[in-house]
């Protein structure tokens, strides 16, 4: 488990793709540099949309923790 | 004692719904056990379809617009007044006009969406839509000045009306500008926010091919930070800076904030059951079209099924019986490839689309669907 704290959470849970990603990005884009991001999803899709689209962007996925029924991603603002 | 139906916005899924309902309660309307009222802010119906073909010079704003007078059953109680505060606990709504409070028994929220353009710094005056009317004409403008080159599509948030969209634009202008003898001095460049140019990724897969075979350039992961209107350029987030001749955006869009305020949802959509369409926060509140948070698309065919849905099951709840309609995420679309071809898909919660091949019968289905819209209002069709 990561003792990361979020400086803002987004639960996307039960939205279809690409409602999660979308949602994360609308967080980005408000935060400030350096804050961390964290967006639960229990969609599968989010598994490989997520760090593709930090990679991208350039901010960095600090951490990804499985849960029982969905994800967590912890995505730090460049 | 007399039931009260309100239903809040006057586009699709509200006229329809009305209608429906006006239909569906005629015993208990005339018995003078049930009233329905309509509140809208303005006194026409917009069918905003037409605006697609406004920039292209084949439409008209006005071929849009009916007065809801004349599309709403007399039975209907309309209300040209826009509501200011939801209060679900006391179940009553506060308007701009007059100075009673309108109390309801049932409420349904189809509010709809809004454009947001000023949440991207220089969007409103570096970028052009087709999603108002007066974007509309000003892009008619705009392009038919345009003789040579860049001309760039940039869908610059989603969730928006009709996902189809931002594909027909292009596959229309790129059409359009060929038949002018255009189209080898005018690039054509479409941006999507995620990795592939649709979210729904068997309509993605469908397009990308297309594009491809037809010169539009595509750029990915493309989320829109800010524009230079006086650069003439879009820089995204993710760091690639596109340069410009005509700026065409899908602008963010949101709900209205007085859902937000009411507890209902965020950004003014309403958390709904998808299946149901029943508010989550709140007794005896329905929601439906883009105001309904279902994940299912922002299109017309979504609002005007769902308001069938809703109609069976306030009729149900009116006369005492259990409401066992529900959505199952039913949605049609028409998909324009060009000036004269057009796709069509149909996909619900558990069955994903898969576009026809285009053809000319089937943009000829859209335009006839297009002129018989307006039964679709009426509850007709």
């Amino acid at each position: 488990m990561t003792d990361m704290e979020p400086d803002e959470t987004v639960d996307a849970r039960g939205a279809a793709c690409p409602g999660p990603l979308m949602d994360l990005i609308g967080a980005i884009r408000s935060a400030d540099s350096g804050e961390v991001v964290r967006l639960l999803s229990d969609n599968e899709q989010s598994l490989s949309d997520v760090p593709e689209w930090a990679e991208e962007a350039g901010n960095e996925l600090r951490a990804v923790e499985e849960l029982d029924d969905h994800h967590e991603f912890y995505v730090e603002k460049a | 004692m007399t039931e009260h139906v309100v239903i809040v916005g006057g586009g699709t899924g509200g006229s329809v719904l009305a209608n429906d309902l006006a239909d569906r309660l005629e015993p208990e309307l005339d018995a003078g056990d049930v009233r329905i009222t309509l509140i809208n802010d303005d006194a026409d119906h917009v069918y905003k379809p037409v605006w697609l073909y406004v920039p292209f010079g084949q439409r008209e704003p006005d071929d849009g617009r009916r007065p809801l007078e004349d599309l709403v059953d007399d039975r209907v109680d309309i209300r040209i007044d826009r509501v200011t505060e939801i209060d679900t606990d006391a179940e009553r709504l506060e308007s701009m006009e007059g100075d009673d409070t309108i109390e309801y028994d049932h409420l349904v929220l189809a509010t709809g969406s809004t454009l947001v353009p000023e949440e991207i710094p220089g969007l409103a005056d570096g970028g052009h839509d087709y999603y108002s009317e007066s974007g509309a004409v000003d892009l008619r403008d705009e392009l038919l000045s345009l003789t040579e080159g860049r001309l760039v599509l940039s869908v610059v948030g989603t969730p928006h009306m009709c996902p189809a969209a931002p594909l027909e634009f292009v596959f229309m202008a790129d059409d359009w500008l060929r038949e002018r003898g255009l189209r080898e001095d005018v690039e054509i460049t479409y941006t999507y926010p995620i990795q592939r140019v649709h979210g729904n990724p068997h309509i993605a897969e469908w397009a990308r091919p297309i594009m491809e075979e037809r010169d539009i350039d595509v750029e990915t992961f493309f989320n829109a930070e800010s524009v230079d209107p006086e650069a003439e350029t879009i820089t995204s987030m993710e760091g690639t800076e596109l340069d410009y001749d005509l700026l065409v955006t899908i602008p963010p869009h949101a709900g209205v904030d007085l859902i937000e305020e009411a507890g209902l949802g965020d950004d003014g959509w309403v958390d709904v059951d998808k299946h149901t369409l029943e508010a989550e926060a709140a007794e005896n509140v329905y929601a439906l079209g883009d105001t309904a948070d279902t994940g299912v698309p922002n299109a017309g065919s979504v609002a005007h099924y769902q308001a069938g849905v809703v109609g069976q099951r306030l009729a149900s709840e009116i006369r005492g019986r259990p409401a066992t309609a529900t959505y199952d995420g039913k949605t049609l679309c028409f998909i324009e490839t060009g000036m004269d071809a057009a796709s069509f898909v149909e996909f619900d919660y558990e069955t994903p689309p898969a576009p026809a091949p285009p053809s000319e019968k089937l943009h000829w289905s859209k335009l006839a669907y297009n002129e018989a819209y307006w039964l679709t209002a009426r509850g007709l069709l």
